[in-house]
């Protein structure tokens, strides 16, 4: 199911919110309402986190994470990082990181098992990234963009990249990913689908200018098409039994 | 098996999306995300610039209006029509780059002229647009500002009205060919002939202010400007006026006999009241015959005591040198000499030399300026002073005792006149005489003057061809103007009367003047039966026929063939003449 809203007359949603499968960041706002698009979604199946990140609503940009964690840039306030430990889950690993590039949400595109990183990033941090997001980490660019967050969203299920992405780039993107990948846009043409676009297994909110074509692609990539959470559930059981059987 | 050769995957470097809008698969190259029709619907870029605009028309002259403020003509469909048309839309056309304009027909009546044009323009990043739109224009008619002013009989915002008072019209015969060699009439819009001289009108003041300008250059005058409200707007503070100057040319001219009042001649250098006119130009020359003693007269000194000259070129009588003998000085082409002269016969009083009863033989004894070029035997001419009764006041107060019996003032080629001897170069001139000859053959004239029975007909064909003579022996003065070679074919046809342009014999009432022509009684009963006045009034001219001597002055101031000018437009000599006897 993909919502559309917007962040005070913003249609850049992901700049100021983050989506993963265990929990969601969104940016404090002069209104609730977008935290109210995301409440009447998710709810009462994961914890939606009113934060800032270092002083500024763009926790989209600066924050990366997956199910297993969350990465926070240096610029985060013991105060934020507190609270958000409290507001996260336990099993949630939250680290703050000391990377040059400190808009993490930028430089580094995740799902539950694999993360792409901007090329430059620091050795070290990549270490912190596959500890605690748990993930295979490769360097790597989208449609020779290095900030590879800004230019994909990625899930569980599949990815939309950059328009301009090649065909031959998209294969090798997937076959590292190991997900199925589309270039599409977002918000009527716009090209930066991290800032247009957060997606997590069951559910995705795009900007309000996103058209019904780009609406459903999105379902399509994302294969959230007449899926509910127990649906994603079933399927993932489903999954598990094979894997172990 | 074929070998497969290895290509690398052109289709892999391609990516594909579907269109924002419309979800048809695309090549992402295009930076929108949309397909170009979804792209063209969402941004017009013709947005800005007027589809509909108005195009002025003057139905007078059949000329569109491009601005700011030029009428143009342009046939329909034409390049210079769609410059103006895309004129209207130049300022929104300039951020856009123009590809194509092309016009749609319409039909001429529906007074609509329709345009298809093609622009350019940059949208997003790396992304040109192209469009095609069409350009109404509405064609409003009206009057352009020189046909309201036609219509309201108003050509002319300003004229000059030039002016002497003599007899004769040798001035603006000499000023039309002076204004032809400075092109000074360029932006005349008309000529009228007026008792007196001509007026000049033009349309605009500052081309008026030129022609005085140029007039004053060249001939000594004096200038009144004056004008006349037309309109005035309260609203605006703008007035029209209509500007006329009057400019009036000295009536002292070459060869003229002036007697100058005697404090004048006494300011100027203690000059001889008795003195000939040399020269003209934007000064009057006066010459001392008696000792070459000259003086310049500027328009200003002229103007504050005019003087009037005692007899002009009309009154000088031939006569034929006896002996010249140098007195001494010289001055320029001036050489001082005593002359001993007699009438000529054919001046008229050949039947008693001793007619004024005093009892001497008709030989008069005088000094003369001419001694450079007198030899004798040569016919001169001059004033005949004892024979002549003057009223002037100047002339009574001199000292009769030192009035000279007689003042020579030009040597004359009088045997020259006698050849039938066509010239060979000929004068332009300001209007198309030729043709009115040919369209009425009632219309004499010369140029500007003396057209459509103008206010001295008779004198002006007697005029020019003095005129001619006077350019012919005067080498200063043919300097100042151009001469044309005259056309061999037209000069065969003329061949008859001898002289240019003169030679439609059906004009009724010809010149008398035909260069020396033989006229028996039975000629001139034939021309008189053919049409043909006689002018027996011409006394410089050769009227009678004499049997005396047949060869040339060898000393006559022939033309040379380089002075003559080849290029000869707008005189169209194809007057198809018959001959005369």
């Amino acid at each position: 199911m993909a919502v559309r809203t917007q962040f005070e007359n913003s249609t850049d949603i992901g700049v100021f919110s983050k989506l993963t499968n265990s929990y969601c960041l969104t940016a404090l706002a002069s209104s609730t309402n977008f935290y109210s698009v995301f409440e009447s979604e998710l709810a009462d199946v994961i914890p939606i986190v009113h934060t800032t990140i270092g002083g500024t609503r763009i926790v989209g940009r600066l924050t990366a994470g997956n199910r297993h964690g969350l990465l926070v840039p240096s610029t985060t306030t013991d105060q934020e990082l507190q609270h958000l430990r409290n507001s996260l889950p336990p099993s949630v690993a939250i680290q703050r990181i000391e990377e040059r590039l400190s808009a993490l949400g930028n430089v580094i595109a995740c799902n539950d098992y694999v993360a792409l990183v901007h090329p430059d990033i620091d050795r070290e941090t990549e270490e912190i990234i596959a500890d605690t997001l748990k993930v295979e980490v490769f360097r790597q660019t989208v449609a020779s963009n290095v900030l590879v967050g800004s230019y994909c969203a990625l899930s569980n299920q599949g990815g939309l990249v950059h328009p301009k992405t090649s065909r031959s780039e998209l294969d090798e993107l997937s076959s590292l990913l190991q997900v199925p990948l589309v270039a599409g846009t977002v918000n009527r043409g716009s090209e930066v689908i991290g800032a247009g676009l957060v997606v997590n297994d069951w559910c995705a909110f795009t900007g309000l200018d996103t058209t019904a074509t780009e609406i459903s692609v999105i379902e399509a990539t994302f294969r959230l098409q007449g899926q509910t959470s127990a649906a994603v559930i079933n399927e993932m059981r489903d999954s598990l039994i094979d894997h172990y059987a | 098996m074929v070998a497969m050769d290895y290509e690398p995957d052109a289709a892999g470097q391609e990516s594909y999306i579907l269109c924002a809008d419309c979800g048809t698969v695309i090549s992402s190259a295009n930076g929108a995300g949309l397909c170009v029709g979804c792209l063209r619907n969402t941004v017009d870029i013709t947005e800005g610039i007027p589809k509909e605009a108005v195009l002025n028309f003057c139905r007078g002259c059949e000329r569109f209006l491009s601005p700011p403020q030029t009428w143009v003509t342009a046939q329909p469909e034409s390049r210079e029509l769609l410059a103006i048309c895309l004129k209207k839309i130049s300022r929104p056309l300039m951020k856009v780059r123009l590809i194509d304009a092309s016009f749609i027909w319409t039909e001429p009546h529906s007074r609509r002229i329709k345009i298809k044009v093609t622009i350019q323009k940059e949208v997003l990043a790396n992304t040109v647009l192209q469009q095609t739109f069409e350009l109404l224009l509405v064609v409003h008619t009206g009057q352009c500002p020189q046909c309201t002013r036609l219509a309201a009989k108003n050509t002319w915002k300003a004229s000059v009205q030039v002016r002497q008072k003599v007899t004769h019209k040798r001035t603006f015969l000499w000023l039309e060919q002076l204004i032809l060699k400075h092109n000074a009439h360029k932006d005349t819009i008309n000529i009228n002939e007026k008792r007196d001289g001509l007026d000049f009108f033009y349309a605009e003041r500052n081309n008026a202010i030129k022609m005085v300008e140029f007039l004053a250059g060249v001939v000594p005058v004096r200038t009144k400007a004056s004008e006349q409200l037309i309109s005035s707007d309260t609203h605006s503070n703008t007035s029209n006026y209509k500007f006329t100057y009057s400019v009036e040319i000295v009536p002292v001219c070459k060869d003229d006999l002036v007697c100058l009042p005697k404090n004048q001649a006494k300011a100027w250098g203690n000059i001889s009241p008795l003195t000939i006119c040399s020269r003209v130009g934007n000064t009057v020359h006066l010459l001392d015959p008696m000792t070459l003693q000259q003086t310049d007269v500027t328009a200003p000194v002229y103007w504050r005591q005019p003087f009037d000259s005692l007899a002009t070129v009309t009154d000088l009588v031939e006569f034929i040198v006896l002996d010249v003998e140098p007195s001494g000085p010289v001055r320029g082409k001036y050489v001082l000499a005593d002359a001993q002269v007699v009438r000529s016969l054919s001046s008229g009083n050949n039947s008693n030399m001793d007619e004024d009863g005093m009892g001497d033989d008709g030989i008069y004894h005088t000094r003369t300026h001419l001694g450079g070029i007198l030899q004798p035997g040569d016919t001169v001419l001059g004033y005949h002073l004892t024979n002549s009764n003057f009223n002037n006041d100047a002339f009574e107060s001199f000292n009769q005792d030192r009035i000279p019996d007689v003042i020579l003032v030009k040597k004359t080629y009088p045997n020259r006149r006698k050849k039938s001897k066509p010239r060979n170069w000929k004068l332009r001139s300001i209007a198309k005489e030729a043709e009115d000859v040919n369209e009425n053959s009632n219309t004499i004239g010369r140029g500007a003057l003396g057209r459509k029975g103008g206010v001295d007909q008779r004198n002006v064909e007697r005029d020019y061809e003095l005129f001619l003579r006077d350019l012919e022996e005067d080498k200063e003065m043919r300097a100042a103007i151009n001469l044309y070679k005259h056309d061999q074919q037209s000069k065969d046809e003329n061949d008859e009367d001898g002289d240019v342009g003169m030679g439609d014999s059906n004009k009724k009432s010809g010149s008398g003047l035909k260069g020396g022509k033989k006229r028996n009684g039975t000629a001139a009963a034939a021309a008189a039966a053919s049409g043909m006045q006689m002018d027996e009034d011409m006394d410089t001219g050769a009227g009678e026929d004499t049997d005396a001597d047949d060869e040339d002055e060898e000393d006559f101031p022939e033309i040379d063939i380089n002075e003559l000018l080849e290029h000869f437009e707008e005189m169209d000599m194809e007057d198809g003449g018959e001959e005369v006897q």
